[in-house]
This record gives structure tokens, sequence and C-alpha cells, in this order.
């Protein structure tokens, strides 16, 4: 068993024998159950550094979104001398460490693919030095490059189209979580030295493919561990003991996390579940009384600040998908433990308070780990928060935890992983609306005019049948789960190779267990498309070549977001046969298929590339985000449209179940008390259903529309709302998405 | 079984009664309100047919949602229309909810009280498995109220008084419409009403709002309250300082 000084007054003994961050934290976390009354308002050093970086936000955003970039220096742990919010408030900084040496400059990341990292650099007009091309393009392979280099005519054609689409194969896969935690318990020499067991222990000397690939990964796994500490080094800090006191355990923890966001620009680059943890930390200072709980909130409050920092250099056709710059720095709060006690530390309180603190932000993504039996004073306090910021998303404890245990992060925007033990290969989304569209027209993609899918027999008859059309249909998703999960092999397999974690992985268990997440879009207008067929009758509109272009719907037919179980079957049928088709293949590492439902705010961009649909969605439009029901579907107001989410086994969709919702202030009750009381109760319905995921936002549309015309009102520098996977600054979204997010249902009952 | 005739549900209301509501739009209306901002729901010729135990079960769904800290926080609201129109459907609905122990509140006007269109008997054992009423007084002038309402206001008094003879719980709603429903005599002889009923734990003052106004537009007629205006803040202040609530 090893013992460290830094460790006094921690009990319990696995995690001294072993890295088990968890048994760590359940032997000695305090559940707090007390309301917010503690909280300590922001420092004026907090006030100072936060100013200021409103001025660079501001600047930010004034000069088109992208206040300054790397043109010269490939990013890497140690590639840049240390940088500080401001030259002149750096001593209040008690969290430091930037990507690179200036706020907010965005880093050059090459590995992905070179062109992309140009690309950034161009459009946003900067030049990157021109050796940097010589080196990536004659020298040194990019994960891009491999890619393109092996797919297939099929899986291009498939992704030109846009049937399968949003592929991590022009940015990096990201979704990882290091277990930053680890930096701060054992040091990164505690690390290394097991690291190097674990190499020492990789195989029995006959040397598969697996075997030598695994030894190179330990090895740069290893070298990212010693650059971590050369880069905390840098900032005058040693990291290669375990922290002795709170402050250095948030510090070690964001310099683990630093590496991570320095070397990969991941589409989500999760910080993980350290709230609890954090506490631990603080605690204990607090008992000691070496720390006060000003003290305290201003370490968390400077912690979040740099995550509020993250930025990465993006192409224009990766901002489409993703639009308003996130980063997905999701952390989380609150959760129940395996043993029955509340997970609720007062440090999951500190974290929500960051939103008053600071205000509202994106970022980090703060996700509320939900459960009707958490203590009641903390769920009156996230909802409020919720109700004042629109920042938060809920996900439910309840169900994750059968599934992953009680130490699981959200690793982008709602997927769970076991943190520590698990990575993810992420592989954005296959487009099921266009899927049907193929089934009808004989896999003749409409917008492009091509033979996509295989030229299997179209329907011919003027009148939709539905068991012509799921017999085809079903046959066309065989086909397209082939492709999709084919292609995201071949796109995981070279992400592996040119554009490997190191410094992610380096914290992570060395025999890691592999999920391999898919995602499906367009889910609820093929659910009604296909309830239209059945209970309805569905006229074919052809054009001369004898395609279908368009639908004359005629009857009523019952749509997916009323509880109507006619229409909610279809959908729970259309998750199912999907996934069991996923399921079949095999799959890179052989890691474990998931799946989702949850667009980000691509349902506009895939909606333009999808024609019209038997359920009267016209060619175009977008497509309803996440697992919500269509526009204008929900006839019998929020709980039936909840209760259709609900339906959907999250069993089926461990990648997650993204529901976005909005309500009017006045139609969630007449003064703040009422409010929160209401949107627990109506949180703790849903979720002890069985439902996992909730985006909560609270305005108007008046507030939408205003801030739409007067974006440049103070008030709305930091307006944030939640969209399908993350929240966003509302003026941040292009025009199109902004119409999107007003043209859903807001639910005014009153 | 009597099936009832529903103009729509709405599984989310949290102002029609304690909690969170299931509330049930009936179709069909005797009275003609010139403020009515659902006239859709006037009409006894459309609508859909429901059995109450059908009604019930999608209800029912909701169940999750009616608690609070584990306590019971919500239930069924049947509104309308006018529910007491269809008085034995209503009364099977709620009969099937206080089996399960679920809170019924039935939204009326009061309009059908002691008349032949409702035998007392029938309205009796609705209210015993009515929890709570919500009356909307619409007026205290006898004259203004046939104005505004096209009917008589006496037995909706009556009804009130029947109420809190027989110890059943009132909230009471009063859409105040500015130089209509809001003048300080109406207000004042409300008041001087309502002091002398013994079961009233809530008054609600409801701002008028023009929203019925497009509703009025989508069936051909025409809206008579056009021009008028909405309360101010202000106003609703005043109205509430009158009635001291």
């Amino acid at each position: 068993m090893r013992a460290f000084a830094q460790w006094d007054g921690f009990e319990g003994r696995l995690w001294k024998e072993e890295i088990n961050i968890r048994d760590f934290i359940q032997n000695n976390y305090q559940p707090y159950e007390g309301d917010k009354s503690f909280l300590a308002d922001p420092t004026e050093a907090t006030k100072k550094l936060w100013g200021k970086l409103s001025e660079l936000q501001k600047e930010e955003r004034a000069k088109g979104g992208i206040l300054d970039m790397d043109t010269h220096i490939v990013s890497g742990i140690t590639s840049h001398k240390p940088g500080y919010i401001c030259e002149e408030f750096k001593d209040l900084e008690q969290v430091v460490g930037l990507q690179t040496d200036k706020p907010l400059k965005r880093a050059f990341m090459p590995f992905g693919g070179i062109k992309m990292a140009e690309q950034a650099c161009t459009t946003n007009g900067y030049e990157s030095d021109p050796q940097l091309h010589e080196i990536f393009t004659k020298y040194c392979r990019t994960h891009n490059q491999g890619v393109f280099d092996a797919y297939t005519p099929e899986m291009k054609k498939a992704r030109h189209n846009k049937i399968i689409t949003g592929l991590p194969d022009t940015y990096g896969r990201g979704r990882i979580v290091g277990d930053y935690r680890r930096v701060a318990l054992y040091g990164i020499d505690f690390l290394m030295e097991k690291k190097k067991e674990d190499f020492v222990n990789c195989g029995n000397g006959t040397m598969t493919d697996d075997i030598i690939r695994q030894r190179e990964e330990i090895s740069r796994q290893y070298q990212a561990l010693g650059e971590m500490k050369e880069m905390a080094v840098s900032y005058g800090y040693d990291i290669s003991q375990p922290a002795q006191n709170a402050k250095e355990a948030v510090q070690w923890l964001y310099f683990g996390y630093l590496a991570a966001i320095k070397t990969q620009n991941g589409a989500a680059m999760s910080v993980g579940r350290i709230s609890t943890f954090l506490d631990i930390y603080i605690q204990r200072d607090l008992d000691n009384g070496t720390l006060t709980e000003i003290e305290a909130q201003e370490l968390i409050d400077h912690l979040v600040m740099k995550f509020r920092m993250v930025k990465f250099a993006r192409i224009p056709s990766y901002n489409q998908l993703f639009s308003g710059d996130p980063v997905w720095a999701t952390l989380e709060v609150g959760g129940m433990g395996m043993d029955g006690r509340s997970m609720v530390t007062k440090n999951d309180f500190r974290f929500l308070h960051t939103l008053e603190n600071m205000g509202p932000s994106p970022e980090p993504n703060l996700t509320v780990l939900y459960s009707s039996k958490l203590p009641e004073y903390f769920k009156d306090y996230a909802a409020d928060i919720s109700i004042r910021t629109s920042s938060i998303q809920y996900e439910n404890d309840d169900v994750m935890k059968p599934v992953w245990g009680d130490d699981y992060s959200i690793c982008c925007c709602v997927s769970a992983t076991q943190t520590g033990k698990e990575m993810q290969f992420f592989g954005a989304r296959a487009n099921l609306a266009k899927c049907l569209l193929y089934a009808i027209n004989g896999g003749i993609d409409l917008k492009s005019g091509e033979q996509v899918g295989p030229d299997y027999k179209p329907i011919t008859s003027e009148y939709l049948d539905y068991d012509e059309v799921i017999k085809k249909y079903d046959q066309m998703m065989d086909w397209l789960a082939e492709l999709y999960v084919n292609t995201l092999n071949l796109i995981q397999y070279m992400h592996d190779k040119y554009y490997y974690e190191a410094a992610e992985m380096a914290l992570l268990d060395t025999d890691v267990r592999r999920t391999f997440a898919t995602g499906i879009a367009g889910f609820s207008h093929v659910v009604d498309s296909l309830s239209a067929i059945k209970y309805a009758k569905v006229k074919t509109i052809r054009d001369e070549s004898g395609l279908v272009v368009d639908y004359e719907t005629e009857g009523d037919f019952p749509r997916y977001g009323n509880d109507d179980d006619r229409a909610d079957d279809i959908a729970v049928w259309l998750l199912k046969t999907f996934l069991d088709k996923l399921k079949k293949q095999h799959t890179y590492r052989n890691s474990e298929p998931t799946t989702s439902i949850l667009t980000i705010t691509s349902n506009v961009v895939y909606g333009k590339a999808t024609g019209s649909m038997p359920d009267g969605r016209k060619a175009g439009e977008p497509l309803a985000p996440g697992a919500n029901p269509s526009y204008g579907a929900e006839k019998n107001g929020l709980l039936a449209s909840l209760n259709s989410v609900a339906k959907l086994p999250y069993e089926w969709a461990l990648d997650g179940i993204s529901n976005t919702q909005t309500m009017n202030p006045d139609a969630l009750g007449h003064s703040e008390e009422e409010r929160i009381e209401n949107l627990v109760q109506i949180m703790d319905g849903y979720f002890d259903q069985g439902a996992h995921h909730l985006n909560v936002n609270v305005f108007g549309r008046e507030k939408l529309i205003d801030a739409m015309e007067h974006p440049e009102k103070e008030e709305y520098a930091n307006f944030t709302i939640r969209v399908s996977g993350y929240a966003v600054k509302f003026i941040d979204l292009t025009r199109e998405q902004q119409m999107d997010v007003l043209a859903r249902t807001c639910h005014t009952r009153v | 079984m009597k099936k009832g005739k529903i103009h729509s549900v709405e599984s989310f209301g949290l102002v029609d009664g304690p909690g969170v509501r299931f509330v049930i739009f009936m179709q069909g209306c005797p009275m003609r309100c010139q403020y009515c901002h659902n006239p859709e729901t006037w009409s006894g010729d459309t609508g859909t047919w429901w059995t109450a135990e059908e009604l019930f079960q999608r209800a029912y769904r909701y169940k999750n949602y009616w608690k609070k800290k584990n306590k019971e926080n919500g239930g069924i609201t049947v509104s309308g229309g006018e529910p007491l129109l269809q008085c034995e459907f209503v009364t099977e609905l709620f009969e099937l909810a206080k089996k399960k122990g679920v809170h019924t509140t039935l939204d009326t006007s009061g309009c059908l009280f002691a008349t032949d269109q409702l035998p007392m008997e029938q309205f009796e054992r609705m209210m015993k498995a009515t929890d709570l009423v919500l009356l909307d007084l619409k007026m205290m002038d006898g004259a203004g109220h046939r104005g505004l309402t096209g009917r008589d206001n006496s037995n909706i008094l009556e009804m009130a008084q029947w109420l809190s003879d027989h110890g059943k719980e009132i909230w009471i709603r009063h859409v105040c419409v500015p130089g209509l429903t809001d003048s300080e005599k109406e207000l004042t002889e409300m008041k001087q009403f309502l002091n002398s009923l013994e079961t009233v734990t809530r008054v609600d003052l409801l701002p008028y709002h023009t929203m019925g106004e497009m509703e009025w537009e989508k069936l051909g007629l025409s809206y008579s309250l056009k021009g008028v205006p909405v309360p101010t803040e202000e106003d609703m202040m005043n109205y509430q300082k009158i009635l001291n609530i």
C-alpha cells in the first residue's frame, strides 16, 4: 500500500493499492443535504478577471468570432510558453494555464488534417506557416489524409450525399474523458510508474498486431505524462507528487485537462465528474481552517472561468454542424451513489453557483445527474438556476447508474462513460429520414439524382402501402447500418493511427473498455411518416422520371409527441430495429456498439439535404432536433410530449436520447417559488418514468425575437439557451438556426 | 356507459387547480361570453366522443407528475365549454378518479345550476366526487351579466351559496375587462358576496387578454370587444386592493 503525506486525513485502502478514484470518493466524500445559504459571492479577483475575460469575449465577437490564431506553432502539451488572462491580473488567477500563450488565441492543430487546420486559418483571415504545409503534406501524414486514402467510392458517395453525416473525418473525434482527477490524487510520477508496469505486462512476448499497437500506445501515454510535468513546471508547479490541498488539487486536475485540449480538438472535450472529488479536498481544508468558503468558491469560479475559455480553430462546415463555437467541456453535478447516499456535496452547489457569480454561460456544459431522490434543496437550487439561466441540462441518474455505475462522466453532450475505465469511438449519425426516402425511391438521392443506396426496386404504386414500405425500409436500413459502421471502423482506425489521444488515454486504465457510438437523425419524421402511411392515406407525387418528390397525406394520423401508443410504438420499433442492425456488424477493436437519438444543431444542415416526407415536412426544412417530436406535432401539451420521449428505452440508446423543451415562465407558475416547485415536480415525474435527458429552457418567444433583432443589447451578450446536446449563446447561432429555435414549440398554456 | 364529448385535452396545466393538472376541455357551452377565449368549444355539434374510462386512463398516465415531495399535488380538472352540460359523464369520470385517489377539480360557470338541464340529485352526486370547484364569477350585476353572457346570474350566485353551505372548497375566478367588469361597484359587490361565503380559499383575478379575438375570427364571428384595452399591471393592483386579496 502506498502512503503519501499529501493523503493525510483521507480514509480507505483500495485506492492506495491501485488507481481507483471511485473508491477514494466513496470513502471520503460528505453528502450535503442543506440549502444554498452557505454560498459565497464572487471575490474582487473573480470580478476583475471575469470582467477582463468578458471584454476579450466582446472583442472576439466584434472580430467575427475569432480573437487570435496561432499560425506557426504546432500545438502540443509543451508547445507554448505560459499564458494568462492578462499580465496585470496574473497574480489573481487561482488556477493558471491556457491553451496557447494568449487568452482565446486558437492553436494550430494539424494532426486531424492539415487541410482543415489551414482552412480554419484562411477563412478567418490568417495564413499559416508554409513550412507547416510542407511538413504535413510531404513528411508527415494526418488523420484526414489516412481516412480519404482508404475510403471506398460507396463511402464517399454516402458521405457526400449526407445519408451518413457529420463524420469525424475532418475533425477530432473527441469524447474521451481523461480521468483528470488522477493527476491530483496520485501525482504524475505514480501514474507513470503504473503505466510502466502495464507496459512490462503487456503481452507474453508474442507480437500480435494488438500487442504491438498497445505497446506503442502505452509508450506514447508515458511520454505525454512526462510532458504534463514539464508544462506544469513552466507555470511554476511540480505535479510529480499528489496535490496537498484544494488549490493544488484544482490546479493539478486542470493541468491534466489542459494537456488534453492542447493536443486534441475533439468535437467534445469533456471535463468529467470532478465536483464531488474536489469537494473532498475543499472540505479537508475547510475543516483544517486553511481555506474559507469565499476562497473555495473563488477556486471553483476560476476553474470554471478556464473552462469557459476553451477554444478551437474550426472550419465552416464544422460550424454548420455545431453552431456557436461549442467545445462540450461537459461537467457533472449531482447523482446518487450505489450505496443509496446522495453524491451531492457543497461543491455541486458551488459549480451551479458559478452561473450566478459570473452570469449564464454555455460552457462548461453543466449537467445535473438527476434522480427524484436527490436532496430537495439541491433539486430546488438546480431548478432555480435553470429558470434564471437556461444553461443546465438534466440526465437521469436512475437509468444510467445501473449501466455505468456511480462514477460515470458525460463524455459529450449526453453520453455516459465510466470515468477512467472507458473510451468511446464517436461516430456522428445516420440520417434515417433520408434512408426512408431511399427505400421508396430505390436508393436514388433526390438532391443529387445519384444512385447512392443499392438499386433495389422502388415503390411504384400511387398510394403507399405500409407493409411494402416497411419491408423496403428494413432492407435499406440493412444497407445503411453496414455501410455506416464500416465507414466508422475506418475512421476510428485512422484516428488511432494518426491522431491518438495520448494525453487523455494516459489518464485512463490501460485495459480500457471501448464503446462505439453511432447516432440517428430524423427520428421523429420517420415515425410520423410511417404513422401517416399506416393510419392515413399517403399519395405519392412523382416527377417526370418517376421519382417520388413529394407526398399528399389525406386524413389524420397519430403523431409522436402526444403520448399516443400508436405512434410511439413505431418510435420504439424504429430504435430497436436500427440498433439490432448495428449490433450485427463487426466494430473496430471489438468495441460495443451503442446508438443515440441526438442531432446537435446539425438538424438544420441534415434537413437541408433531406427531401419532403410523408409526415408533411417539406424538402429542406430542418429536422426536429434529437428525439424531439416534430414541429407542431405536439397537441396535448408538454407532459404528453415528455411521455412519448420517455417511452424510448434508454437501454437501447445508451449513447443518449436528447430532448429539448422550452417553457414560458408564465406557464410554469406565478411566482419564483411556484416555478421552482413546478419544474422540480415535472422533472421528478418525467425521470421517474425512465426518461433519459432533458434540456430545460425557460423563456418566452418574445425574448428570442428581441434578441434576434437587437443582438447588441447588453442583456443578450450572455443570453444562453439549451439546444439539442449543449448550451449556446443565442446570438452566436446563425440566423437560420435562430429561426429554427424560434419555430419549436414553446409550452405556454396558461 | 355514457360517452362524453370532448373538445381537447392538455397534459400540462399549472393554473387550473392545485399542482399539475390534466385539463379536459368539454365541448359545448350555453354561455356566450363576449370575452370568451375559446369560442370553438361553444357548439355541441363538434368534438370527440370518449368514454369516462378511456378518458380517465388517458389522464392517469400523468400520475407521475401529480406529486410533490411524495405528497399529492395535481390531478384532473374538467373545464370547457361548460362541464355541467355533461354532468353525468363528468360524474362518472370523477368517480373513477376518486377510486384511485386522484384530486378532481371542476371549472364551471355554474350557469346550469337549478335549471331543468341539471337535476339536483345528479349535481349532488357529482359534487360528492368533486374536491374543488373553480367558479367563474363573470359579473355581480344581473343586467350586466345578461349583456355579457346572454344569461342570468341569480342561479350562479345560488350555486356559490350551495357550495358554501355544503362545505365544498371554492376558488373564485373573475376576468377583469376594463370598462365592463372592473367597476368599483362591481368589485365591491363581489367582495361583499364572497365575504358571505365560507369555503372560498382563493380568489384569482384574471386580466382580460385579446388572444380570443383570433379564435372568433376563425369561426367567422364578430368580436364585440374589439379595441377594448387589456388592464395594466397597475389596474390589476387596484382591483386586488378593492377585493382585498
